[in-house]
Order: structure tokens, then sequence, then C-alpha cells
């Protein structure tokens, strides 16, 4: 049997429209819970390298669990488990606004969180020790070692592997739709349900998701390589 | 506080079914993620060899097919494969058919990614070596380079195991009974989210973390 394609099922109706907004929370909740997990990856892997051991065990504790459950189990225990926790208050406001949304952005930046902790932990400590000595050695202060040396440098190699955790990030947000976000995903099964066209559907969103990621990753790698310090980093490819 | 009593009293469905899925049940996380796990890296050595290959017919597609599926959610690939398999067989496919094809063909492409980087990895002296000895191409990827590339797969290999081992979940979005889907099914009657999901949390936790730490110690004994 021959399958008619009818590619008019995406602008006709409010199909088009549904795959903006789709895209558009996509943007922001990968958006949100990107800032989230920069912030968290950035604290815990800061924490891991402190002498204090109670702080060092908190910090790996927190890597180690979030990173190795996955993502699913996290989207129903923000859903489901946290706020029954909450007070009264705090509950009724939260599902007048949204709830599924923050418990999304909660679940993937606290999940990115951790593993991006382990990116930025690796990038730091793939930093020669003897950078930092002959910044020493030239009469900077610590201060300047870190802002002129260190920091310039350990950017530069986290770039690629922060770059593919931040698609990583992008990609796992379709998980969102297992607690009813209308993200991407979400609204390309919308369409679906509406028209019966499963292929057409299904199209729209993986070319969109495409665009996105290669978009991203042609751009960052333009970037990597306009920073790039020569003899430093070689990159296959 | 905590009610462990939900856990106790569901463990057998929770633990024989959801995990194991042994007993004449039809689901399990382990029964899904062990072939997954298997099919998934053996398709990737294909992919993986197929990107170095020197015919650009065969590298080409390689290439566009790693591209194309480390660009997607894998949620889009379970349900591309859930609506398309029954329009071509005409037939329908139980979730765990489902499931098992979009692991594989999803995982394969970056099992494939860590196939072709492992065999970067070994120096072109000792492929310029074999071929001196009087090796052909083939017999020196597979007594040469491969042996050696594997060792240098390894850490790559396990945290690509532990992430698909983790996506296994997603196949409850389909319907497929895992250990994800049993702690929904007995929260649906219980009410008992944060009892629950922490318990399920746990459990996928402690096979990961033992997955690592295993890995751990075979890399430094082959090292």
């Amino acid at each position: 049997m021959r399958y008619e394609f009818k590619w008019s099922v995406l602008w006709s109706g409010q199909s088009g429209s549904w795959l903006l907004q789709g895209l558009v929370t996509t943007l922001a909740i990968s958006g949100l819970a990107w800032l989230l997990a920069v912030a968290l990856g950035i604290v815990s892997g800061a924490l891991r390298t402190v002498p204090w051991k109670p702080l060092r065990a908190v910090a790996t504790f927190y890597v180690e669990f979030f990173r190795n459950v996955p993502l699913l189990v996290w989207m129903f225990f923000w859903y489901f488990g946290v706020p029954p926790l909450l007070p009264q208050v705090a509950r009724e406001w939260l599902f007048d606004h949204a709830a599924e949304f923050w418990a999304a952005m909660c679940a993937l930046g606290v999940y990115h969180g951790a593993r991006m902790s382990e990116v930025i932990r690796s990038g730091i400590q793939s930093i020669p020790r003897t950078q930092f000595e002959a910044a020493v050695a030239m009469g900077l202060t610590t201060f300047q070692v870190y802002r002129l040396v260190i920091v310039p440098i350990a950017l530069r190699l986290i770039v690629p592997p922060a770059t593919s955790e931040s698609l990583n990030l992008l990609k796992n947000s379709s998980v969102a739709l297992t607690i009813s976000v209308a993200e991407l995903t979400f609204q390309t099964r919308q369409i679906e349900t509406y028209t019966a066209r499963a292929i057409e559907a299904l199209t729209a969103g993986t070319v969109i998701y495409l665009v996105l990621c290669v978009g991203i990753a042609t751009v960052m790698a333009r970037v990597e390589r306009h920073f790039a310090i020569p003899g430093l980093i070689t990159r296959g490819g | 506080m905590l009610d462990l009593a939900v856990i106790v009293n569901n463990f057998r469905f929770l633990v024989v079914q959801g995990l194991l899925g042994l007993g004449g049940f039809t689901g399990g996380t382990l029964r899904l993620a062990i072939p997954a796990i298997v099919l998934g890296f053996v398709l990737g050595i294909f992919v993986g060899v197929a990107r170095l290959a020197r015919a650009r017919w065969i590298r080409l597609p390689a290439t566009l097919y790693v591209e194309f599926f480390r660009g997607v959610p894998l949620v889009m690939v379970i349900f591309w494969i859930w609506f398309i398999i029954p329009q071509l067989l005409r037939l329908p496919i139980p979730e765990y058919g489902v499931a098992l094809t979009a692991f594989v063909i999803f995982e394969a492409a970056y099992f494939g990614e860590i196939v072709r980087a492992g065999i970067q990895s070994v120096p072109r002296g000792q492929v310029e070596a074999a071929t001196a000895l009087g090796l052909t191409r083939a017999q020196a990827l597979r007594f040469v380079v491969l042996p050696q590339a594997i060792r240098n797969m390894v850490p790559a290999l396990v945290t690509q195991m532990i992430v698909l081992f983790k996506d296994t979940s997603l196949a409850s979005i389909i319907g497929y009974v895992d250990l994800t889907k049993a702690a929904q099914i007995v929260n649906n009657r219980e009410i008992r989210p944060f009892e629950l999901y922490l318990f399920i949390a746990v459990v996928y936790f402690v096979f990961t973390y033992s997955m690592s730490r295993v890995a751990g110690r075979f890399e430094r004994r082959l090292a």
C-alpha cells in the first residue's frame, strides 16, 4: 500500500501555531534549565575541590546520585513527589502557574547540573600545573593568575564538551512531554492526534530539532576555532 | 512521614516484573536493557568502521546516520518507530519490539562514534607494521587495531551503557512495563509519589553506580 503524503496539514488549521508554541516552550525551558545547570555545575564543581571533607562529600553525592538516575524518574519525582511536601499556599500558587513547567525545569536543570559539574571539573583538571607555576613565577598575584591564565584556558577547553552537554539538555527537554509540558514533541504528538498524519507531524518536529542542534553545533565549532590556542588544543575531524 | 509500607507491599511487582521481567511477565528494565546494549554495540561497530572506510559511498551514509541520530531526541525516535513499523509491516508490533528497535538504532550512532574514536586512537604505525608483516587490511583491523582500540574505548563504552540503561525508562512512554512504568502503576493506586519515585531512583542508582565502579576497576587492570 502506498502512503499518500499530505504536507499541508502542517500549515493548515492550528498546526503551524502549535509547532511555533512548542518551539518557544522548548527554548524557554531549555534556556532556564541551562542557567540552573551551569550555576549548579560551577558551584558543585568548585565545592568538590575545597579542602573540607563534609562539603566535598555533599557535592560528590549530588553529582553521582543525580546523574546516575534516569531523567524521566526525576520528572515524575519533581512533578508528583515534591509539590505535596510544600506548604498549602505555595502548592496552590504553583498549580495556578504551570506547575509542570517549573517541575520540568527543576528536573532538567538539576540533572544536567550534575553532568555539567563533571564537564567543568575535568576541564579545570586538564590544565597543566605548570601554567599556574609559570604565571606565579612571572610575578602575577593569585587573582591575576586566575583572571589572566587559568580561566581563559579553562573556558576554551570546556567549550566542546559543554556544547555537547548543552545540546543533550535541549534534546532531553523532550522528556518533559511525559508530565504534559506543551513543548515541541508534545505539540508534534498533538498534530498527529488531530490530523492522524503521523509521518508529516513527526517529520516537522524532527527537522526543527535537527536544525536547532546542527545550527548550535556549527556556531560553537566556529567559536571554538576562533578562540583556539595554537598548540594547546588539537581536535580530530 | 516516609511510608515504606508501600514499597514493601509492592516490592514483588516493582522488582520481579518492573526491573527483572521474570515469571511470565512481559515487561522488565533488564530484559530490555541487556539486548539493547549488546545489539546497539554490534551495530555501532559496523557504523564506526564504516565511518572510517576509504570508499565515499560507505563513509557518507554512515556519517549522515550518526549526525542525524545525534541531532534528534530519543523520544522522537521512539515515536517514529512506533508509528512507522506498523505502517510498513501492516501488523501490530508489541511495545517491546518497538522500544528495542528504537534503542538499537539510536544508540548505534553513539556507540559508532566511540568505536571510531577508539580506532583512531591506535597509532598509524601499528597498521603499517601489520601490513609490513603481510596481513590484509581486514586482518590488520581484526587482529591488531580492534584489540587495542577496544581497550581505549572501555571508559566511554561503559558511560554509554549507563546512559542506555537509564534511557530504557523512556520505553514506559509507549506503555512498556519497566521499572518506571511499574512505579507509575503502583502510584496510581496508592498515591505515594515521593516514596515510590525515590525508591526507583535508588534502584537505578545502585545499578548505574556499580557499573561505573566495576568499569573503573576493570580499566585500571587493563591499563
